[in-house]
């Protein structure tokens, strides 16, 4: 077999193998897709509840809280950042990235110092090799997000929400994740989670129907102390559920245009390897047939 | 007028726990326990660290243990709402 007929060989093996791996990755993304959406609509109920209960709460009563007042000056700004764990998945990680790093330009143009919160090893990985500095990272587990992890970013937030600005806190928490919009397109967005800026971003209760005058037990100021904690992990874990589900879909396209890609040099190079095949041929032809000719001349 | 049932849905973080149709809710708030019946006027309470019992219109009794949540209620619709929560079997 001839050099180049080998190398061509060799170029449609590696494809094959490439496409076996993009496949399955594609097979399993879109299994997993229906789950993750599922997972976003069963964390409805328990969103809807909050927000109203919350809006409820900010409507009919006059508590001034510390995390709804806006602070006279911002100092510094925490911004969270949910990517992936794994790549593989298109732009997913990159746009996430992109869109906070066009944030942190304009919270540094408004003169505040920005922090950050990590979410996926694809970021955590991004601020170690710029040896960029964060406050908290939290990996594994992005493809399918637990609560207790969105309890554990809320409480670390809310800490360092709580403390001042001249003792390393914060004074405002915004946080970039991929939208699910649908299956082709997840859109990076970024949401200002602190101070609170209530029903915003997320359904909104009916506007049409007044909210009843409620009763508060203890009393507002402490349903308010115990609900707006509660408000702001059901937020983050809304973001890491459609993050979640973005993730899937992103890698799901990703791998199917790897496939098809595949497809496409394994026929470009069988057409290259035949091509070659016949030229060798041919020429061991005319090599016969030019031999043949001398030796017959010989004589 | 108050009509004679309760609307009650209990939902955890990442999914539903319970709904369905009731005669009474008693939770545990973090001022004691309270009891509410079909017309009670609208309240949001805190709830602590215990056993929601609502019993069915048909008379039966369902358990729940909620933690770090709250409670609704609003003409004649009771929300419990909790970061974690589970039907005690």
């Amino acid at each position: 077999m001839g050099a180049q007929l080998r190398v061509y060989t060799q170029r449609i093996k590696s494809a094959q193998t490439t496409k076996k791996i993009t496949r399955a990755m594609e097979l399993i993304s879109a299994s997993r897709i229906q789950k993750a959406q599922a997972r976003v609509a069963a964390s409805g109920p328990y969103s809807r509840a909050i927000t109203r209960a919350v809006s409820a709460v900010a409507t009919y009563s006059n508590v001034d809280h510390v995390l709804t007042t806006e602070p006279e000056k911002i100092e510094r700004a925490a911004v969270v950042i949910f990517a992936s764990d794994r790549g593989l998945a298109g732009a997913f990680s990159s746009q996430v990235l992109r869109q906070a790093n066009e944030l942190t330009e304009l919270l540094q143009s408004q003169g505040k110092e920005v922090t950050y919160f990590l979410v996926g090893r694809k970021s955590v990985a991004y601020f170690a090799f710029r040896k960029r500095a964060s406050e908290g990272q939290w990996t594994g587990g992005t493809d399918s997000p637990s609560f207790e992890t969105a309890q554990e970013i809320g409480q670390a937030l809310l800490k360092s929400f709580l403390t001042d600005a001249s003792e390393g806190g914060v004074d405002e928490i915004h946080v970039v994740y991929n939208r699910f919009v649908s299956m082709v397109t997840q859109t990076p967005e970024v949401v200002r989670l602190l101070p609170l800026e209530v029903v915003e971003g997320v359904e909104e209760p009916d506007s049409k129907t007044v909210l009843p005058l409620y009763e508060f037990e203890p009393d507002a100021a402490n349903v308010l102390d115990a609900l707006l904690p509660v408000y702001i992990e059901s937020r983050l874990f809304n973001a890491m559920l459609q993050s979640a589900a973005s993730e899937h879909a992103a890698r799901q396209k990703a791998m199917k245009s790897a496939s098809d890609n595949a497809d496409k040099l394994i026929t470009d190079y069988t057409r290259l390897r035949n091509n070659a095949r016949q030229a060798e041929i041919t020429q061991q032809i005319a090599e016969i047939v030019g031999g043949a000719d001398a030796l017959s001349g010989a004589k | 007028m108050a009509s004679s049932k309760l609307q009650v849905s209990v939902v955890a973080a990442d999914h539903e726990v319970w709904s369905g149709q009731a005669s009474m809710v008693v939770a545990k708030t973090v001022e004691g326990e309270i009891g509410i019946l079909p017309g009670h006027e609208p309240m949001l309470a805190v709830l602590a660290e215990g056993q929601v019992r609502v019993t069915t219109d048909n008379g039966q009794k369902i358990t729940a243990d909620a933690s770090d949540g709250f409670l609704s209620v609003e003409n004649n619709t009771v929300t419990v709402v909790a970061g974690n929560a589970s039907l005690v079997k």
